[in-house]
């Protein structure tokens, strides 16, 4: 990075730190930490997509489908998100390579399962094995976010499901004596209100997936909790120019500050978003408290 | 070998009792829920204590957080901030880096052992979750009952034990309920990060994670795994819900209703 | 006999199939020195990382390398993330039975122990290890008191502050720990795991021939004997 960062060992301590937190394994480290971030912002809206849906068929007058539903939101919720992680990528990546072999390749005869292997036809691979490293990555961060996805979106699910229920009964009445369909009477009044009911719980969710993303690793993904333990390991001069004894305890410190602070910052802002939200509504948390 | 006979060896293979040497070779679908099975004796001592001894922490929290005393009201606040604004890995990995120091100064030497070190840091980190909970609760306890319960001659302790203690775990139960299956589910990681393994005693994530080391094949130890959370999540919520009728029996049978539909606040 | 032959002419159409792709994908883990690790730049590195690009070059095979995480390493390679592991992977016949082996570039080697004086008795004393590696299930065997650690790092660790007596593993990855820390690599040595090669499907028969040739072309050049020797993971063929 810097010129003199040429022969570390001859080095003052604040050169050698400059030097040392600039090295290129230190700038993935501080790549991971964008990766982590643009994870949660793309995975937020999505959990909360799969948890509209979710909800949405959880309350389906549609027998079957509301069955679904209940089992998504129940079986999802039931289980560690961990045990997830450690085999959902595997078989998300089967699920999509089947199916396009299905798709792609319907003259192709050999079993797909051969022994333990898992064959498709080459068309069928994704990504493609011709594909350039970074699609590879790109994929592996989309299964990731997918996974996350379906994990916090029963989560999410549960609470929209709680918050449509929380919307009084006599708006509903009311929208129907007005004449409102069914649907109408869905999207124009029950979805803007249960908002307010639902902000608690997703705000809470969001605490929740933040503190999620140090088990990134276990999707492939190489996250900041990951480098931190790469990096802070004890490093020897065999195989590094910048030798330090077991530093984790450092890394770990600085990441147990940056976990706080985004907390705390996210705190903040949804505090915020829940006092407008509250602002004239004739509700408990709108008055006195 | 009947599974029976694999039941009685490793039923109790966790807690060092049965069979000494795991399977190695020709794993049974028998071997898989008997060893998982046998972890989740783990997960159950680590959840069912810290939920009990976190309860009262909480509760003491939450009253803390509530207080007009400065000092006792910003402890209370930082504690729940720390717990609950960190990942419980990162958690892990300080207390064990904690509890290894002292041990070396010759205090407390138990505490590197999951079974005593990871149990503490359960407690805590419940404890904050809860208290947050229950210090909701706390604020939405009705005026009107405060105010009739003073009129009666209650106050300080009695008037909190009798009248505000009861109401707010009856308003923040749901959301607590929530906080248990957590908890449970937080469990997996205590020998997953941080906290050492000794003779394979490990819990139900640890024995997943070994047939699936062993045969390679991820699909059958997890979704086992999976299973066995899910009964003991349905269980959990069972058990909940038989506290949360029992605390709100004093209640007419329509106000009920409206209870259980207050949404939901996890965590 | 029919069957046999139809088998045998669908993994080799599989075969060409898989090699028809242009680029090999290395997966490797990243975090065992000397044998692969993470450089200053972030790049793979280390004895795996150049023993892999000359195989390729001999192989003529565009090569790609990956890191995953050791423990989903093998389910990854079957269900083709990518298509080599080249991870100090010891040939044992439990990973043989799910994924083959091209021949050992490495000869079997002793694992060894890591503790705090040089004259510890580790029979019946507290051994560490990583979970899931050979040296574990061989301390589990010998009825010693083992304690598991999720990564190599905390092992070694687990001695430097007195948790265990001694850590079991492979020497080279321990040896630059007695250099430095007072700690001592002990006398006594275990026999156990094969030698280490490269891991690839079952099914990639094509790749598997490949890959084989090109270590055989060096050991008979003495190329290999002189990395081996350069990076000190193990004894020389």
């Amino acid at each position: 990075m810097f010129s003199f960062c040429s022969d570390p060992e001859t080095l003052g301590t604040v050169r050698w730190f400059a030097c040392y937190l600039t090295t290129g394994k230190h700038m993935s480290l501080y790549w991971s930490v964008l990766t982590v971030l643009s994870l949660l912002a793309i995975t937020a809206p999505a959990a909360l997509a799969f948890g509209f849906f979710g909800a949405m068929s959880a309350r389906s007058h549609v027998l079957p489908l509301r069955w679904l539903g209940k089992a998504y939101i129940a079986v999802v919720r039931g289980v560690p998100d961990i045990a997830f992680f450690l085999f959902f990528v595997i078989a998300l990546d089967q699920a999509f390579e089947w199916t396009r072999h299905q798709i792609l390749c319907p003259d192709w005869t050999d079993p797909i399962r051969q022994g333990n292997d898992f064959i498709v036809c080459d068309a069928a691979k994704l990504p493609l094995s011709s594909a350039a490293q970074w699609v590879h990555e790109v994929y592996g961060f989309f299964l990731a976010v997918l996974t996350f996805a379906i994990v916090f979106g029963a989560f999410a699910a549960n609470v929209l499901f709680g918050a449509m229920r929380a919307v009084p009964r006599g708006q509903l009445e009311t929208a129907e004596a007005y004449g409102m369909t069914r649907r109408q009477t869905f999207w124009r009044v029950l979805v803007p209100q249960m908002w307010l009911y639902a902000l608690p719980g997703l705000s809470n969710l969001w605490m929740i997936l933040i503190k999620a993303t140090p088990l990134l690793f276990l999707l492939g993904v190489e996250d900041i909790v990951y480098w931190a333990r790469e990096m802070g390991a004890s490093a020897n001069r065999r195989f590094t120019d910048y030798p330090h004894g077991d530093w984790r305890i450092w890394y770990f410190l600085a990441l147990l500050v940056f976990y706080l602070s985004f907390t705390r910052v996210s705190e903040i802002v949804l505090e915020r978003i829940n006092r407008r939200l509250l602002h004239g509504q004739a509700t408990v948390g709108g008055g006195s408290r | 070998m009947s599974c029976w006979q694999t039941v009685q060896d490793y039923g109790l293979r966790s807690i060092g009792i049965g069979e000494r040497l795991l399977p190695k070779t020709d794993f049974t679908l028998c071997q898989h829920f008997t060893l998982i099975g046998s972890g989740l004796i783990w997960n159950i001592y680590f959840g069912v204590l810290a939920l009990i001894i976190g309860f009262f922490i909480a509760s003491a929290v939450a009253v803390g957080k509530n207080a007009q005393n400065r000092a006792i009201r910003k402890a209370s606040e930082w504690f729940i901030f720390v717990f609950r604004g960190s990942p419980l890995f990162i958690q892990f990995f300080f207390a064990y880096f904690l509890f290894l120091k002292l041990k070396q100064l010759g205090y407390a030497t138990f505490l590197t052992s999951a079974q005593a070190g990871a149990l503490i840091v359960l407690i805590l980190n419940t404890a904050a979750y809860s208290g947050e909970i229950f210090y909701g609760a706390l604020r939405a306890v009705p005026r009107g009952d405060v105010e009739a319960a003073d009129a009666y001659g209650f106050s300080g302790w009695p008037r909190f034990r009798r009248i505000m203690w009861p109401t707010m775990l009856r308003l923040g139960w749901p959301a607590y309920t929530n906080e248990a299956i957590f908890l449970f589910h937080a469990t997996t990681l205590v020998f997953f990060s941080g906290f050492p393994t000794w003779k394979q005693q490990g819990d139900a994530l640890y024995y997943a994670s070994y047939f699936a080391d062993k045969t390679f094949n991820p699909f059958v130890p997890y979704p086992i795994l999976a299973f066995y959370f899910i009964i003991l999540t349905l269980t959990i919520v069972w058990i909940f819900g038989r506290i949360n009728k029992r605390l709100n029996r004093h209640l007419p049978e329509e106000r009920r209703k409206k209870l259980r539909i207050r949404p939901n606040l996890i965590r | 006999m029919k069957k046999l032959i139809l088998t045998t002419a669908a993994l080799a159409l599989a075969a060409g199939m898989a090699t028809a792709a242009d680029t090999v994908r290395m997966g490797t883990e990243g975090a065992y020195p000397p044998w692969n690790f993470i450089n200053d730049d972030g790049k793979v590195d280390g004895f795996e990382r150049e023993l892999g690009d000359e195989l390729c070059k001999r192989a003529e095979l565009t090569c790609e390398w990956v890191t995953n995480d050791w423990d989903s390493i093998i389910p990854n390679l079957v269900s083709g993330n990518y298509d080599t592991i080249i991870a100090g992977m010891s040939i044992t016949d439990e990973r043989d039975e799910v994924i083959d082996f091209t021949q050992a570039y490495t000869p079997p080697d002793p694992s060894s122990y890591l503790a705090n004086a040089a004259d510890v008795d580790v029979t019946g004393g507290v051994i560490a290890a990583q979970s899931a590696t050979i040296q574990a299930a061989f301390i589990a065997e010998q009825g010693w008191t083992l304690v598991e650690f999720p990564t190599p790092e905390e092992t070694v660790a687990a001695v430097r502050n007195g948790e265990a007596d001694a850590v079991l593993a492979d020497q080279a990855y321990l040896a630059p720990f007695a250099e430095e820390d007072g700690l001592f690599i002990l006398e006594r040595e275990e026999m156990i795991g094969g030698g280490v090669g490269l891991g690839v499907r079952e099914s990639d028969g094509e790749l598997k021939a490949k890959f084989d040739a090109a270590i055989q072309s060096m050991k008979d050049d003495g190329s290999l004997n002189a990395l081996i020797t350069k990076w000190e993971v193990a004894s020389t063929w």
